[in-house]
């Protein structure tokens, strides 16, 4: 469903890979070795040589904005520009509920927020477009067990239930055996990993 | 009305102390703009200077190509001065061609309407008015045409991260720098409005004053400076939108990327 060619970072051999439907594709590997970059590159964030294509259609296709609504990227830190939560999102279809929050969450000011809280409402945001390419970039850096728990439950839905495909970046092995269906792209050895 | 009073090379000499003084002053308390006063100082008399004897041989003689040439010096030397106001270094022959075609767009246009469709001088490049005109033209445009494009470049440097982060949510380039070009635009018309609103009870600006000074009855010199300042805000606006429209759709590429290598020149090390 997604398929990676020959995408070139650093000095590192081209990658390639493909995702079935449903996948959640771990990638770990030390910082600086490339991890964003590569997620950057499928986002279309970058000028990377290499493909990247979706179903029947490839980045060159569709417009860099079109692009991004289907292939959504979490950046490790989130920014957000205006100066409550409301704004940032659509008027309905948001679950707020989802992440443990209640309404009131859209009169917050993003300045009082804790990262954590920054964090979720991000994870909310992405998916609010109804992404069918999560790229993931240490989404649950910052979280505690429990809310860390919320959003590996919470992406692992979305996939089953919109036919969607993941690319999880984290430091944390354990976590990547839990989010990971079969294997991992690990960095460090710039291979593919069966779990 | 009285005839102007000529001044005397000691009458500038001591104005030329105040700045000096002011040198002093600041060199004193290390406030860092020593230098940089002394040399526009200078400049500022050489290059008066010149002009005036140039003008006086230009009013004399009102040849086309000279005219144009002057006027071409003008502009170049200006979208010059803009681009070295800038925080932050743009590229090279780039950066020059925005600010030149935004000051051409600012100042040359609009100084030829005004010459062919108001003042109506006959032949249209009568040097008194065609001069004096272009150049108050540029340099008040220049100032907006300069803040605006400096408030664009810091600001989207400064917010690179959350241009990208609008970018990722699927917005196109235009979307993900709205708030920035508003921004831009008042911070470039800012200066212009503000002189219209003070105009006349806080400042006499100083194409009237100097009307003024040489004898021209006070309402035919407001006449003038009404004409001046509806040029100026036209001229600013339409080249602080050029000037914004530019520079923003260098800033992405053709996929929507942020390129500032596009836009701002290499640091040196």
């Amino acid at each position: 469903m997604l398929k990676v060619s020959e995408i070139i970072i650093n000095t590192l051999a081209p990658i390639s890979f493909e995702l079935a439907a449903g996948e959640c594709l771990g990638v770990s590997g030390e910082s600086g070795c490339g991890k964003t970059r590569l997620l950057r590159a499928i986002a279309d964030m970058d000028c990377v040589e290499g493909l990247v294509c979706f179903e029947d259609i490839c980045q060159q296709d569709v417009s860099g904005a079109e692009w991004r609504k289907q292939v959504a990227l979490l950046p490790a830190e989130s920014q957000w520009w205006f100066d409550t939560v409301a704004p940032h999102f659509p008027e309905d279809g948001v679950d707020f509920a989802s992440m443990g929050f209640d309404d009131s969450v859209l009169q917050w000011q993003l300045s009082r927020c804790s990262s954590g809280e920054k964090q979720r409402l991000s994870i909310l945001r992405m998916l609010a477009n109804r992404p069918r390419v999560l790229l993931l970039d240490e989404p649950t850096a910052n979280l505690d067990a429990e809310n860390t728990r919320k959003v590996e439950a919470l992406i692992a839905d979305y996939l089953q239930q919109n036919n969607a495909v993941a690319i999880w970046v984290t430091h944390n092995h354990a976590q990547l055996k839990r989010v990971a269906t079969q294997r991992y792209f690990d960095f460090t050895q710039s291979a593919m990993v069966s779990l | 009305m009285n005839t102007l009073i000529s001044l005397s090379a000691y009458d500038l000499m001591l104005a030329a102390l105040l700045v000096l003084a002011l040198a002093g002053l600041s060199a004193r308390l290390h406030l860092g703009i020593t230098q940089q006063l002394i040399i526009a100082a200078v400049r500022t008399t050489a290059q008066l200077l010149l002009i005036g004897l140039v003008l006086k041989q230009v009013f004399e003689t009102a040849q086309l190509p000279l005219i144009a040439l002057i006027m071409l010096v003008m502009l170049t030397v200006a979208a010059w001065e803009v681009l070295s106001r800038q925080k932050r270094k743009i590229k090279g022959w780039w950066g020059f061609g925005i600010s030149g075609l935004s000051l051409f767009v600012s100042s040359f246009l609009i100084t030829m309407i005004a010459l062919f469709l108001i003042i109506k001088t006959d032949p249209w490049y009568t040097p008194q008015y065609a001069i004096p005109l272009m150049g108050m033209m540029l340099g008040n445009t220049m100032n907006g045409i300069a803040l605006g494009m400096d408030r664009l470049i810091q600001t989207a440097w400064q917010q690179r991260a959350v241009i990208e982060q609008r970018l990722m949510l699927g917005q196109t380039a235009i979307e993900a720098i709205r708030e920035i070009r508003h921004d831009s635009m008042r911070a470039g018309m800012i200066p212009i409005i503000n002189a219209m609103a003070a105009a006349g009870i806080v400042s006499l600006p100083g194409m009237m004053t100097g009307q003024i000074l040489s004898g021209t009855e006070p309402v035919e010199a407001v006449k003038y400076q009404i004409l001046i300042m509806f040029m100026v805000t036209a001229g600013t606006g339409f080249g602080v939108v050029a000037v914004l429209h530019l520079i923003a759709k260098r800033m992405f590429d053709a996929r929507d990327r942020l390129r500032f290598d596009q836009v701002l020149a290499e640091k040196k090390p």
